[in-house]
């Protein structure tokens, strides 16, 4: 009993002592950017896996994360530490204006409606030339730092990325075991039959959807604050697929599901850059996606639940026994 | 059942855990993918390339990388530097920015004496904060004059590829020979045609030249006829476009078509064989800025750059049987500039920078004539370009 409760501790502090070990800038850098789009599929994990419903547009809340910081610590002067609180609460914001009625609709045509969402925004990043700088972006963000702390290094922003993922992680545990988690789920399983339970399933999809939201503009904030730069281009329809990806990849509606996928789809795309032109000379990034997609394919033949289906082997730290599902 | 999709379970977790271990040793065998590492006895001086060879910038970053490689072999085919082979690592960053910066961390990782690129704008903005903290000279080849500006702020990054500025104050030039003060503008709504853009407003204004018009159109459009039209209603005296084929094609058939008699300028951007061929025929007559690479037979034996840009043709065409683009030209200069300073400087990173920013004067390259100083980290000027006029499908230098 004791050696289980002592297992995700030890996971976590032998993880955290990582930075001791491999001392390589670009190591960080995997494991930072895992952790920044850990965050962001945990939000739209929670919104597909538990309420069921899909985001074809949250490359458009990550872009409007990034850009809040990047407008308000370059334009306004705005100190680092609220500028990354607007950009946690501002596309929170936006997905409650947009929600309501977008949410009504269901399937392909939500689908549908999220991408249209997240080309809308794009187009505003590449069109709002006072405000974004336009298609050349917005250069010499600063870092962030709190009460003289600066996150300057890529080992200072590894515990701050993955220190912030730990806390989302331990949120959701606590979540997707309350009340509003089973009531989520009951919404995937079946929405007319949560409705007859009781359950105001529109309210609960809207507070999903804000959610995700609010953890991809938190994302897209520190991502300007690491890159100090920022352009509209990494916020594209490309983007929102590959979070749906590293969802559907890592498994929906599993509790390690976000952070395997984003893990697994990072790791790929860095171990096929250099993997490829040793087999195929002179080959470049069109091969990988020919392998790329291969092994989502198998995975997905084999795996058809994602990688978190794992985590039923491996159950999260339990918060309350007496309540855990099934 | 369940056993079975324990033990896939279990092989696809071996995978991932494979993965993370072929990556960590990554470094090791990273060697082995690089050119040249030819034992001869001296340690090798490791550069890096990070390039768009693949993705939406892949035009550009295709033939830096052709050119790169095939520079790299000539080199240590002849002694290398001091006798130092020369170690090149180039990584594709897949034209994404934040794939850029991973790459150029892996680069430092691995202790390379400095980067060359990227071939785009946004990727090269994306590296510079990486490069000023490790302190890592980095030569971009990318056009916006932000790469290298404030130069307070770029202590560590140059680059090769002309400014817009210089473009620009060679069509304004042109502008005042012919004596036409009012013009109309028109330009592809991107990075590229929004720097032309910011940079001609300007330097227009100084030189008394009006603006009379200005209209964008989307890089994928495919009539430009609705601002065409307003150009001519402007009562403009030339029209000047700043945008890249396949765009800039369909907007000179659509000027063709109205029937527009006003000089049609555009901007370097179309210096390519590719505008004349999709503009089927329609491009006669229209006048451009270009890098003297692609008249080289034109400019006279005078001009100091003639010899470089010959033995650079020659060298291209009987490795690629093709004739090089001034992509590659950008390439060429960032490698030769770095390899130069660390023949001069010795194998360290700040002695390397310092000699570039203080030593570069009268440098011929490719792309001009390199001056390069504590206030400009690009050092090409107006010289650099030559004013062409397209007839019967070729360039023809306007003297």
């Amino acid at each position: 009993m004791w050696s289980k409760s002592l297992l995700w501790p030890a996971v976590i502090l032998l993880f955290l002592a990582l930075p001791f070990v491999i001392d390589s800038n670009y190591y960080l850098s995997i494991l930072i950017v895992i952790g920044l789009y850990t965050i962001i599929v945990q939000g739209l994990g929670i919104l597909m896996g538990y309420a069921g419903q899909v985001s074809f547009g949250h490359a458009g809340f990550f872009g409007l994360g990034g850009y809040t910081v990047a407008i308000l610590t370059t334009r306004f002067d705005w100190s680092p530490v609220f500028a990354l609180i607007a950009a946690v609460i501002l596309p929170g914001l936006i997905a409650a204006i947009i929600g309501r009625p977008t949410l009504k609709l269901r399937e392909l045509y939500l689908a549908l409606g999220t991408m249209g969402f997240g080309i809308l925004i794009h187009t505003l990043f590449n069109e709002g030339r006072e405000l974004t700088g336009g298609p050349s972006g917005i250069s010499g963000i600063p870092y962030l730092s709190i009460g003289g702390l600066s996150f300057d290094s890529d080992i200072k922003f590894f515990y701050l990325v993955w220190a912030v993922v730990l806390l989302v992680l331990i949120g959701i545990n606590n979540l997707i075991r309350s009340r509003v988690g089973r009531a989520l789920r009951a919404i995937s399983e079946s929405e007319h039959a949560a409705e007859t339970a009781g359950i105001d399933t529109g309210k609960l999809k809207l507070k999903a959807f804000i959610f995700s939201a609010l953890l991809a503009g938190l994302a897209g904030g520190l991502y300007a604050f690491y890159i100090t730069f920022i352009s509209p281009s990494p916020f594209g329809f490309h983007t929102s697929v590959q979070f749906v990806l590293m969802a559907v990849v890592g498994g929906l509606g599993t509790f390690l599901g976000p952070l395997l996928g984003a893990a697994l789809v990072v790791l790929l795309g860095e171990l096929l850059r250099w993997v490829i032109p040793l087999v195929i000379p002179g080959a470049g990034g069109e091969y990988e996606i020919i392998f790329f997609g291969l092994i989502l394919v198998f995975l997905m033949i084999f795996r058809p639940k994602g990688l978190g289906a794992f985590g039923k082997n491996l159950k999260p730290p339990a918060v309350k026994p007496s309540v855990a599902p099934e | 059942m369940n056993k079975s999709i324990r033990k896939i379970s279990l092989a696809l977790l071996l995978i991932l855990v494979l993965t993370a271990v072929v990556l960590m040793s990554g470094c090791a065998s990273e060697k082995q993918d690089s050119t040249g590492s030819r034992d001869q006895g001296k340690e090798p001086y490791k550069i890096g390339a990070v390039l768009e060879t693949s993705g939406n910038s892949s035009s550009l970053g295709v033939p830096e990388r052709d050119t790169l490689l095939m520079l790299v072999e000539n080199l240590n085919q002849n002694g290398g530097i001091d006798g130092h082979p020369v170690e090149l690592t180039i990584l594709d960053n897949k034209s994404d920015e934040t794939e850029a910066v991973m790459a150029v961390k892996k680069l430092i990782d691995m202790e390379v004496l400095a980067v060359l690129g990227c071939a785009s704008s946004g990727p090269s903005m994306a590296m510079i904060n990486t490069v000023q903290n490790e302190k890592v000279p980095m030569v971009s080849m990318a056009a916006a004059s932000s790469i290298v500006e404030p130069v307070n702020e770029r202590q560590w990054v140059f680059k090769t590829a002309q400014s817009d500025i210089v473009t620009v104050k060679n069509i304004i030039a042109y502008l005042q020979g012919q004596g036409l003060t009012k013009v109309a503008f028109l330009y592809m709504n991107n990075a590229y045609g929004d720097g032309g853009k910011v940079a001609f407003t300007a330097a227009a204004k100084e030189s008394g030249i009006e603006v009379v018009t200005e209209e964008k159109f989307e890089a994928s459009d495919n009539d430009m006829t609705p601002q065409l039209t307003k150009v001519k209603a402007s009562g403009a005296q030339a029209a000047i476009v700043w945008a890249i084929p396949p765009s800039a094609s369909i907007i000179t058939k659509n000027f063709r078509d109205l029937g527009l008699s006003i000089p049609l300028i555009h901007s370097h951007g179309v210096g390519n064989q590719k505008f004349i061929e999709l503009a089927q025929g329609t491009a006669d007559g229209v006048i451009l800025p270009i890098g003297k690479l692609a008249v080289v037979s034109q400019i006279p034996d005078s001009d100091p750059q003639k010899e470089v840009l010959e033995s650079y043709i020659a060298d291209y065409q009987a490795k690629y049987n093709t004739p090089p683009n001034s992509f590659g030209g950008y390439a060429s200069d960032a490698f030769n500039l770095v390899v130069n300073a660390i023949e001069k400087a010795g194998p360290d990173r700040i002695a390397i920078r310092d000699e570039l920013e203080k030593n570069t004067s009268g440098f011929i390259g490719v792309s001009g004539v390199f001056n390069i100083s504590p206030q400009d980290h690009n050092g090409l000027d107006v010289d650099s370009m030559v004013l062409v006029q397209i007839e019967g499908d070729q360039w023809k230098l306007i003297d």
